[in-house]
């Protein structure tokens, strides 16, 4: 692909589709942001993702095959921002994945599939004069710096909600602009649940869409309280990923119409879709 | 760079019960959806479609939902899965999934499954009649609930099934074997003497992985199949064996993630050489393994 093809959207403009061949991508940065990593990609040829879709990423060297062991399959990650010929993604040194993608510096070599699954709907139709809450937790705040950059470019205003454990983590909040910030050990912001800051935004102003992602608790607070109050939420899940695609059939979650496959019918799902989001297997 | 971007299709040309194909791999069943890639990939994966032929998901007479999540455990250089099978059921599939598949660029192969031999036969019976499906496989790793014996396991089991649809149908029947027998080779033989045209192998291997935090089984299904590189040697071995022990065409699979893992399958006595879990790892795959036999065939070391 020498020349950028003008990408292809489905599912109502929710879905740009991906080339069917990874891309060996490059990185041109390497951020620390506490205790998250920001890698920074050139991607000269990937189309634009929709804010919420996903990529799966494996390191080009000591993943899978020959003497490595553990990491075997690509790893899902939302893409943290997009700007024209670059992909950013946001990491924390979790698990075997994690360590070896946090492991990577400035000129080495990532595969990349991208991008993937159905993002957030798009905020005109969406929001039809409502404002934007933007909650998120964790290394979950990464598809709402894309989203609040895609609202503010709309003209549309974004406040953005976010919590973290502690205050080593709460420095990624400085990837989104004007956030409001909770800790569990009150070391930044306010002490206690992000949703304590959305039930405060809510009871000012309810005229809002809800726009979420993070662990499962916090995701499952945030259902509840927009379900009590009929405010219509956009949730992007996770769930344990081999393919991304739809090939595997392993990311399965329950919702009311039976287990859809996240990785082609999600990652963003409405919130009313499902009866809870605890899925079995996911944050941790 | 997109090295594996717009590869040439391999030109390794093979026939495989009469049906002749561009190039000796294709996917292992369950793992590669072409419905849903098309949905992520659009017509591009039409258009470059990693396989010689498509082996489409199992089907079974009901549907199924599948196991509950999670389905998925990684292991060093694998993958444990507790899939559970779902599908739409045939009326479904006939309705939605088969119109779709016809339209892919390679023959189609349907695998089923049955939990009585007169299951089995309603679905070979049903697929007998369309021209759309080149070859039929019989997923054989399930218990048959008459008996409680898994079918593929047991080489009087295999043979009776055989005996049951091989009048159903003049399309090739291919026996999917199961790793999980005391000895594949015997239910092997047992295939070929009751009429199978070819064997495919092979399928995962029963595991088993605790939770860390409660020491209970992680897999919603409780145990699962391994498959991936740390299953490619038992394959290589079970291969070999059934190649010594039938003169049936094989289709060898398990851990195969470059040229050089499917050569070992063919020159171990295969026709055809399946991907399974490498496509998860890169869709194209398939493709890219299919050029590199075909560099190593036209370049021998």
């Amino acid at each position: 692909m020498s020349v950028r093809d003008e990408p292809i959207t489905t599912d109502d403009g929710r879905r740009t589709l991906a080339p069917p061949a990874r891309r060996r991508l490059q990185i041109l940065a390497r951020q620390q942001f506490g205790a998250y990593a920001v890698l920074r990609v050139a991607d000269p040829h990937g189309p634009p993702p929709r804010p919420g879709q996903f990529a799966m990423l494996a390191a080009a060297e000591s993943w899978g095959g020959g003497a490595g062991e553990r990491p075997f399959l690509p790893r899902a990650f939302s893409v943290l921002r997009a700007r024209p010929g670059e992909l950013e993604f946001l990491l924390e040194d979790v698990g075997p994945g994690t360590h070896r993608l946090a492991e990577l510096d400035v000129g080495d070599w990532l595969w990349v599939l991208s991008p993937l699954g159905i993002g957030f709907a798009e905020p005109a139709e969406e929001l039809a004069g409502r404002r934007a809450l933007l909650v998120g937790g964790g290394v979950g705040i990464a598809p709402l710096a894309i989203l609040q950059d895609e609202l503010t470019a709309s003209g549309a205003h974004a406040t953005a909600l976010l919590g973290f454990r502690d205050g080593i983590h709460a420095a990624g909040a400085a990837l989104l602009r004007d956030a409001r910030i909770a800790t569990n050990d009150g070391s930044f912001g306010h002490e206690g649940l992000v949703t304590d800051l959305l039930i405060a935004e809510l009871d000012a102003d309810d005229h809002a869409v809800v726009y979420a992602c993070g662990p499962p608790p916090m995701l499952e607070a945030i259902r509840i309280v927009c379900a009590e109050r009929d405010i219509p939420a956009q949730l992007a899940l996770e769930s344990g990923m081999a393919c991304g695609y739809g090939a595997c059939f392993g990311c399965v979650v329950p919702t009311k119409d039976g287990y859809i496959r996240l990785c082609v019918d999600g990652p963003v799902i409405d919130a009313d879709q499902i009866e809870s989001a605890l899925i079995p297997g996911t944050g941790h | 760079m997109s090295a594996v971007d717009h590869l040439p299709a391999a030109d390794l040309p093979t026939d495989f019960c009469g049906i002749r194909l561009a190039h000796p791999i294709v996917n292992g069943s369950g793992t590669f959806d072409a419905i849903a890639a098309r949905r992520a990939f659009g017509e591009a994966i039409v258009e470059q479609f990693p396989f010689a032929a498509f082996v489409s998901k199992t089907v079974t007479v009901e549907p199924r939902q599948g196991n509950p999540p999670p389905r998925l455990w990684e292991l060093p250089g694998g993958l444990m899965n507790s899939i559970g099978l779902p599908n739409k059921g045939l009326s479904g599939y006939m309705a939605h999934d088969l119109p779709e598949l016809a339209g892919l660029p390679v023959p189609l192969i349907v695998n089923v499954m049955g939990f009585t031999r007169d299951e089995v036969a309603k679905l070979v019976s049903a697929f007998a009649e369309r021209d759309e499906v080149a070859a039929l496989e019989l997923n054989v790793s399930c218990p048959n609930v008459e008996t409680g014996l898994i079918m593929g396991a047991d080489p009087t089991e295999t043979a009776r099934l055989l005996e049951r649809v091989r009048p159903l149908t003049r399309k090739p029947l291919i026996v999917k074997l199961t790793p999980n027998a005391t000895d594949p080779g015997a239910v092997a033989e047992a295939a070929e003497a009751a009429g199978a045209d070819a064997l495919s192998l092979i399928n995962t291997i029963r595991g088993m992985a605790l939770d860390p935090r409660t020491g209970e089984p992680w897999l919603g299904g409780r145990t699962g199949g391994v498959s991936g590189a740390a299953v490619r040697a038992v394959a290589l071995a079970q291969v070999a064996d059934v190649a010594q022990r039938v003169s049936l065409p094989l289709v060898a699979m398990g851990g195969v993630q470059r040229g050089l893992d499917a050569d070992d399958l063919l020159r171990a006595g295969a026709t055809l050489v399946a991907v399974g879990t490498e496509s998860f790892r890169d869709p194209l795959a398939g493709a890219r393994i299919a050029q590199e036999l075909a560099r190593m065939r036209a370049n021998p070391a």
